[in-house]
């Protein structure tokens, strides 16, 4: 006791002169929410408001009428276009959930070897722009000098093609071939909550693996399978690249490629904004019948009890597993990473790995010679670094007051910040064209218009990732500073900003990387000087010099890794692939 | 001298009044629970006091001076008071000794003297061996003397404590129990405690505000709350009872056939005649094999239902002659079978009238 510090009084008192200030406590983030609404309204609404009342509106008087719909959808090649997209969708979901399915089921329930193998795929996968895997594969199984079609008529003497990548199937191949980590994530979420105790009530009434598999933990999952075939559609339909490089020169056009020819001179933007409005339509809908799926929580026991997870022993079997993933690995990403490569380091593709065909003259070209490769690396990282930074700091503080419920209908901030998750890259993009490209704005060909695009396209990742960081925070860390004399900034500064950097830095390299790859939205809003790498990329690619190509593709892939090695070591190596 | 004092506080939500004019006062020094079921607003009151939820009407004023009223709410870091939250809501990013230090870093008090009084506070709480770890590395209890350490050190003018137990194993629980009595033994710091354990209240508190729906029922010391509860609820809610309808008239309290001086129960005196409860605990009731000589009121019965608790027998009696059951505890060794005639002898004394 005597020991003890002597406590009352003397202590209180500095803090009780103060006690006699200021009663009534002025909120400045009342403030704070009103300019917070005007941003989002800024970044989300009025692009798409205007979308919708330029598909209206007669060029030049503003009038209204319905002719941009007619002429959209007044020629059959543009309906046709329409059919094609959505041929691709289910093409592509199809073939990415029949390879994605299997490798999830044994990565998460079986004994299958080597899971940190496919683990690598699927991350390679993830990480692999569409529109390189779509180069790699014109390398691949181009119809005349492609090397699968080369070896087949070295090994059978025959004259025609095996494959041919110009076609239908070869599109909707290369695109599920870069989209199926999406399904392998959520159904392997979902596989992760079933608990072996489920299997083995299946075994003991007389089940065996197979039908255990077939009867009981496949349906369990039925809705995470649903969700990510929706995904891998959505994605499919509106993606630009693959269908621009393969379906071009195979005269196969898409709802994205047609939207882009409203797009060459003379720009129709107000036909375009009328012909991306079944995209915009399609895509909210299934996200809501998405959402609806996934809700359904009495179907799948997602409460993660229920007792221990074994692993099932699969015997030979899972040798057959793994060929399967090592297959899918082999096509989505060894084989187009090799021959990309390859050409990158060659004089001539065609003529394979050879001393005498090896060069670097390539990588020099682009480098120290052209006029516009190390712009737009320079100018791609700076527009990513740049709107990765402005969503993330939007996102964290619409997170922070929607959380911390400190206004009246914060909801509403919430709502706005994750509206363009069911908005299409490109359809964002004409709408950002049609509201800030011309006067007053005029912010056209800009390095603006991108970045505020590009944020406002990845504004949900950003605000998913905040919103999880915010409310992993107890709010009682806060008031535990507070009562103890901190002001509520300081202790937002002193105690939640050191807990919520490093989820932050996650989602800030997450918005940076899919922001520095993005080509749907950019390609829409590129000017000469202010091209991003994805948009050179696709430029070489229409001048058909794929040694070029393919060692621009390296230095994109150089500085993607760059970054997502960065992201692994501070943030934890399975960073890009949490479900939020 | 008062110091802290609460007149009319009440907190609605929409038309719900989750505190609904309460008046609370503490003297210098008291340590005050508010106890109450989950959804009483005794939370609600304490954030009140520190200032995170601002009042509807009423007041609430520390030295004499008004802290919280509508639309005037001091700031809690400017009430100069301290705080223990469920969660311990220790800093995960910060040690031990940082986390102690934090309030007395803010009340720029110079380096030597933080780190001498941490480190006192820490020996205090038996931590001090412990003051470089980070509170991952700590323990439930080990968190929660540090919650109580950092709280303690800025010698707060009042301690707030959020059902401070609730998240630690039963054998822990009774342990911190004591030590935060004695800790306020020591130091003598006002404090509020909320909690929903009576057993735990009774522990530390020199005063129980037992709530309900949002208002106080009754305040008062534990050992009063048990044997003069004053309302239907208290008595329900401290201990177990038996609330017994009955009859008040001409100076006497009458039920299933027995009456008493209304003198002899408390609560009693003065009250309007007419129907009443009365509350009579399990424990004074004494059971018998035969009816017992002397003045007590006795009430025969029959045995219907009985459990053995290991401390005691907890039997259910019907009385002869009435709808009553009556819950009458005995010790292990006196057993009565089910069925078997019994004589239940009442002690008016320890009796209370309730409304």
């Amino acid at each position: 006791m005597s020991e003890a510090p002597a406590l009352p009084r003397a202590q209180a008192a500095p803090i009780q002169a103060r006690r006699s200030g200021r009663l009534a406590r002025f909120e400045p983030v009342t403030l704070l929410w009103v300019a917070l609404i005007a941003i989002l309204l800024f970044l989300v609404a009025f692009p798409l408001g205007k979308l919708l009342v330029v598909s209206f509106e007669t060029r030049g008087t503003g009038e209204f009428t319905l002719m941009n719909y007619v002429s959209a959808y007044g020629r059959s090649r543009y309906v046709d276009a329409l059919v094609n997209s959505l041929r691709l969708g289910l093409t592509s979901a199809t073939i990415a959930v029949v390879m994605a399915v299997p490798m999830a089921w044994a990565v998460s329930r079986t004994d299958m070897p080597f899971k940190g193998l496919t683990w690598a795929v699927v991350l390679g996968a993830f990480i692999l722009p569409p529109y390189l895997s779509a180069v790699g594969w014109i390398l691949l199984a181009g119809p005349n000098s492609g090397f699968i079609n080369l070896f087949w008529r070295w090994a059978t003497g025959a004259d025609g093609a095996l494959v041919n990548i110009y076609s239908f199937s070869g599109m909707a191949l290369v695109i599920a071939l870069n989209a199926f980590p999406l399904v392998f994530i959520f159904v392997k979420s979902a596989l992760d909550l079933v608990s072996s105790e489920m299997e083995d009530a299946a075994n003991i009434l007389g089940a065996g693996t197979w039908t255990a598999m077939r009867k009981v933990s496949l349906p369990l999952v039925w809705p995470a399978i649903m969700a990510g075939f929706i995904i891998v559609f959505l994605e499919a339909i509106a993606l630009f690249g693959t269908p621009a490089i393969i379906g071009i020169p195979a005269r196969i056009n898409v709802v994205t490629t047609q939207l882009w020819q409203f797009f060459e001179y003379p720009v129709r933007v107000e036909v375009a904004a009328a012909y991306a409005m079944p995209l915009l339509l399609i895509t909210a809908g299934m996200i809501v019948v998405q959402k609806l799926m996934l809700a359904r929580k009495g179907y799948v026991s997602q409460t993660g009890k229920g007792g221990e997870r074994r692993p099932i022993k699969l015997g030979p079997w899972r040798w057959v597993a793994f060929g399967w993933c090592a297959a899918v690995g082999l096509m989505a990403v060894i084989a187009p990473l090799f021959v990309l490569l390859q050409a990158s380091f060659a004089k001539a593709w065609g003529r394979g790995l050879a001393w005498d065909n090896l060069t670097l003259a390539n990588y020099r070209l682009l480098i120290f010679e052209h006029d516009m490769a190390m712009t737009s690396i320079w100018n791609t990282i700076w527009f990513s670094a740049t709107a990765a930074t402005i969503a993330v700091l939007l996102a964290l503080m619409v997170a922070y007051i929607v959380n911390r419920k400190l206004v009246p209908f914060g909801e509403a901030l919430g709502f706005l910040a994750m509206a363009p998750f069911v908005i299409p890259g490109i359809v964002m993009a004409i709408g950002f064209y049609a509201a800030y490209a011309s006067p007053p704005f005029a912010l056209y060909g800009t390095a603006a218009i991108i970045i505020l695009a590009f944020a406002a396209r990845f504004l949900p990742i950003a605000y998913a990732n905040s919103s999880s960081a915010i409310r992993a925070v107890h709010p009682e860390m806060e008031e535990a500073a507070r009562i103890l004399g901190s002001g509520r900034l300081h202790a937002i500064w002193m105690i939640t900003a050191p807990l919520v950097r490093k989820s932050l830095l996650g989602g800030w390299l997450i918005v940076f990387i899919v922001a520095s790859r993005e080509l749907s939205a950019a390609i829409f809003l590129v000017g000469p000087r202010t091209r991003t790498m994805s948009v050179l990329l696709y430029d070489l690619s229409e001048a058909g010099n794929f040694e070029v190509l393919a060692a621009f593709g390296g230095l994109l892939l150089v500085v993607t890794m760059v970054f997502v090695g960065i992201g692994m070591k501070l943030v934890g190596r399975d960073f890009m692939l949490r479900r939020n | 001298m008062s110091r802290l004092q609460i007149q009319g506080l009440t907190k609605a939500y929409g038309p719900i009044r989750v505190v609904d004019s309460i008046d609370l006062t503490l003297q210098e020094g008291e340590f005050v629970s508010l106890l109450g079921p989950s959804g009483c607003g005794k939370t609600t009151t304490l954030r009140m006091i520190a200032g995170f939820v601002d009042p509807n009407e009423g007041s609430i004023s520390l030295d004499g001076q008004v802290i919280s009223a509508p639309g005037a709410v001091l700031p809690p870091e400017k009430r100069g008071m301290s705080m223990i939250f469920q969660s311990y809501a220790i800093w995960p990013n910060m040690t031990v000794a940082e986390n102690v230090g934090f309030g007395l870093k803010l009340r720029k008090l110079p380096s030597d003297e933080i780190r001498k009084r941490v480190q006192e506070i820490l020996e205090v709480v038996q931590m001090g061996h412990l003051a470089a770890r980070y509170p991952a590395e700590l323990s439930g209890g080990q968190q929660q003397r540090v919650a109580l350490a950092r709280a303690i050190v800025v010698k707060p003018a009042v301690l707030l404590l959020d059902e401070p137990l609730s998240n630690l194993d039963a054998n822990l629980r009774e342990e911190m129990r004591f030590e935060i009595r004695r800790l306020h033994d020591e130091f003598r710091i006002t404090t509020v405690y909320v909690t929903h354990d009576q057993s735990e209240a009774m522990a530390t508190s020199d005063r129980i505000a037992v709530m309900n729906a949002g208002r106080i029922e009754q305040v008062d010391a534990p050992h009063m709350l048990y044997t003069r509860p004053r309302t239907r609820f208290v008595a329900g809610f401290i201990g177990r009872t038996n609330l017994l309808p009955a009859q008040l008239r001409n100076g006497e309290i009458g039920f299933g056939g027995i009456a008493m001086q209304a003198g002899q129960v408390p609560g009693a005196e003065g009250a309007a005649g007419g129907e009443i409860l009365v509350s009579v605990r399990p424990q004074s009731i004494g059971l018998h094999r035969a009816p017992p000589g002397g003045s007590s009121p006795v009430l025969e019965g029959v045995v219907a239902q009985r459990t053995f608790l290991g401390e005691t027998w907890d039997y259910v009696v019907r009385a002869q002659g009435s709808e009553l059951r009556l819950r009458a505890t005995a010790p292990p060794l006196q057993i009565h079978y089910v069925g078997e005639r019994v004589w239940m002898e009442f002690d008016p004394q320890q009796m209370a009238m309730v409304v």
